[in-house]
């Protein structure tokens, strides 16, 4: 058996992919549009990164008739000072979310397992999950209800205790707790369903063992569920750490938008970017600030992956 | 055999119910603030601030909203255009490619899906894609510009790529094959009636994601008629949300009247209303979705 799909293997090498093509035809169509789209929609663009090297004209016909400036557009970006700040800002945002997400969703994930009461652990697990289905808009709405100085809940109630309203839109730390409590709001639940899942195929066998040997809740979860919970809470932690250059940016946009009072602790790269292109039409800054951002995000998961590698082959990305 | 639970278990138990109820408590929260400051006068609002339960319930913000309803309609229409066609040309085309790449005699499948999966590594960044858009592909101001850039999605491709793998044994498209049959009278006779559930999971995936989409209309769309319905509703509440919170200073000069904080809470209560009310029905398929994806990795 072994023998014979070796020597189909030589057979279709020697004829490669036109052979392949002509004798899967059929399939190769079926294929055909995904990849033209993500050839155009993804492939050409990276032609692009060529945009931070050049003079942006707005009359020029096409990006190669636009003078070639060499690094400048980079030069100014790190002249402007920005770029420490908002990479530290993109990075230590994302790092909050990944710890906080992942043990947040842990701790509810095995809290829901032990509820016993069918529909009571259904309805509850539902509306956890809940926030994640409603659009950034509205969290935008949910956020100026809350906070706006003149009409906003909070100020409503400490003016009922007697103390003086806050504008927490002039108060750029006062984001930071807020921007990360939304994001945990948005996304717990995500990923509690994740982890539930992994815990629903724990085989119960463990746990009865465990029961028998007297082992109470808090060894039974610390030495069954979260090992058993490890690959999961390892997939997620590399997706997320690929994705670390990369900001939320509908959620910091939709809580904070162009207020620049706030800049300083809610500017992530994504939304220096974002403003550069519409708001402020800095071409030239917005190009080079992206460029930054797919290399440096292309080259830490080349280095978390080449390390994950080492550790444990099982575990890499690609 | 029914093991004893000692007490630690039962405080445990106990705690996880306070602290789930809490959890949910703070989810549902934010969603009764918004439905009960769209049920309070304007006037209470501005004397007394948004709070939970109004001291007069009053369906006024409705009947302003749905007074002129042709721009809050032609948004929902936007959106529910952009919705069904992205939503089933997408299904199309990541189906036929999840398919074929699950296929195991197709030798490239690894290679192809490598070139799939790359553009969650690298890509070229906001600049020159808007350029693409708008200029290569002159897609501004018309749908393509809202349907196209969401239309497939890799990490959906591989969810719909390892549904059908479970769903469809290799045996049946063999014999399938040994039968006569082609490659695409397979995909669309014997694989995809197999797949439904799958279908349904990354469909609605596609369809959340169309619906919630308020980016591509900001980037890409000038002409208001063309607004989908997020971005429609963003631009009303910041309108004054920009005076009220930076004051006139900015220099911002308003166009038209400012709408009054009820309304503004009821018209975000009309643009989520279809989410939540299929809620409960669709929740389970994106728990399926997220079940597999876990599993497969």
């Amino acid at each position: 058996m072994s023998k014979s799909i070796t020597s189909e293997r030589i057979v279709t090498k020697k004829k490669g992919l036109w052979h392949e093509i002509s004798k899967n035809k059929i399939l190769f169509l079926m294929l055909l549009p995904t990849l033209l789209y993500f050839l155009i929609n993804n492939y050409l663009p990276m032609i692009g990164i060529y945009y931070a090297f050049v003079q942006f004209d707005f009359h020029a016909s096409n990006l190669f008739q636009m003078p070639f400036v060499g690094l400048k557009n980079f030069e100014f970006l790190w002249k402007s000072g920005k770029l420490v700040e908002l990479t530290i800002n993109t990075i230590s945002y994302n790092i909050a979310f990944i710890v906080l997400v992942n043990v947040t969703a842990i701790s509810v994930a095995v809290m829901l397992s032990e509820i016993k009461g069918k529909w009571f652990k259904k309805i509850t697990q539902s509306v956890l999950f809940l926030p994640y289905f409603v659009s950034f808009v509205i969290l935008s709405v949910i956020v100026f209800n809350l906070f706006n100085y003149d009409q906003g809940v909070l100020n409503t109630m400490l003016e009922k205790l007697g103390a003086d309203p806050v504008n927490l839109y002039a108060m750029p730390k006062a984001w930071i707790p807020l921007i990360i409590f939304f994001y945990l709001w948005k996304n717990v639940g995500y990923s509690m369903v994740i982890y539930l899942a992994a815990i629903t195929g724990i085989s119960e066998e463990y746990y009865e063992a465990a029961k028998i040997d007297g082992a109470n809740i808090f060894q039974r979860t610390w030495h069954i569920t979260v090992p058993m919970l490890k690959t999961t809470f390892v997939i997620l932690l590399l997706f997320a750490l690929g994705a670390i250059m990369k900001g939320q940016f509908d959620l910091f946009y939709q809580m904070v938008g162009n207020n620049g009072l706030l800049f300083s602790t809610t500017d992530i790269i994504d939304t220096y970017v974002y403003r550069s292109l519409r708001v402020t039409f800095d071409m030239g800054m917005a190009t080079a600030a992206g460029v930054y951002q797919s290399v440096f995000g292309f080259v830490l998961i080349l280095t978390v992956n080449t390390i994950i590698r080492k550790i444990n082959k099982d575990y890499a990305l690609f | 055999m029914k093991i004893k639970e000692d007490s630690s278990t039962k405080w445990f138990r106990l705690i996880s119910y306070v602290v789930v109820i809490l959890g949910s408590l703070l989810c549902l929260l934010p969603f009764l603030l918004i439905v009960s400051a769209s049920l309070t006068s304007n006037a209470e609002i501005i004397n007394e601030g948004y709070k939970l339960i109004p001291s007069h319930f009053t369906i006024d913000a409705y009947k302003i909203v749905f007074m002129f309803p042709e721009e809050l309609l032609r948004a929902y229409g936007v959106t529910t255009f952009v919705t069904v066609v992205g939503t089933g040309l997408g299904l199309l085309m990541m189906t036929m490619a999840g398919y074929v790449l699950q296929r195991k005699d197709f030798k490239y499948r690894n290679f192809f899906s490598f070139v799939i999966y790359f553009t969650t590594l690298f890509g070229g960044g906001l600049v020159p894609y808007y350029m693409l858009i708008t200029n290569y592909l002159q897609f501004s101001n018309t749908m393509n510009a809202l349907i196209w850039p969401s239309l497939m999605t890799p990490f959906l491709i591989i969810l719909m790529r390892s549904f059908i793998n479970s769903a469809v044994p290799d045996e049946v498209i063999e014999s399938a094959k040994i039968d006569g049959a082609n490659d695409f009278l397979i995909y669309f006779r014997v694989v995809m009636p197999l797949a439904v559930p799958g279908l349904a999971t990354v469909g609605l995936f596609l369809a959340l994601h169309y619906w919630n989409d308020w980016f591509n209309s900001a980037l890409f769309i000038n002409d208001a008629t063309k607004y989908q319905l997020q971005f429609y509703l963003y631009n009303i509440i910041n309108t004054s949300n920009f005076m009220n919170n930076i004051g006139a200073g900015a220099g911002v000069v308003l166009s038209g009247p400012v709408p009054s904080e009820s309304m503004k809470m009821a018209m975000a209560v009309v643009v989520t209303g279809p989410i939540l009310l299929l809620y409960p029905f669709i929740q389970r398929y994106f728990v399926k979705g997220l079940t597999i994806g876990a599993v497969k990795g």
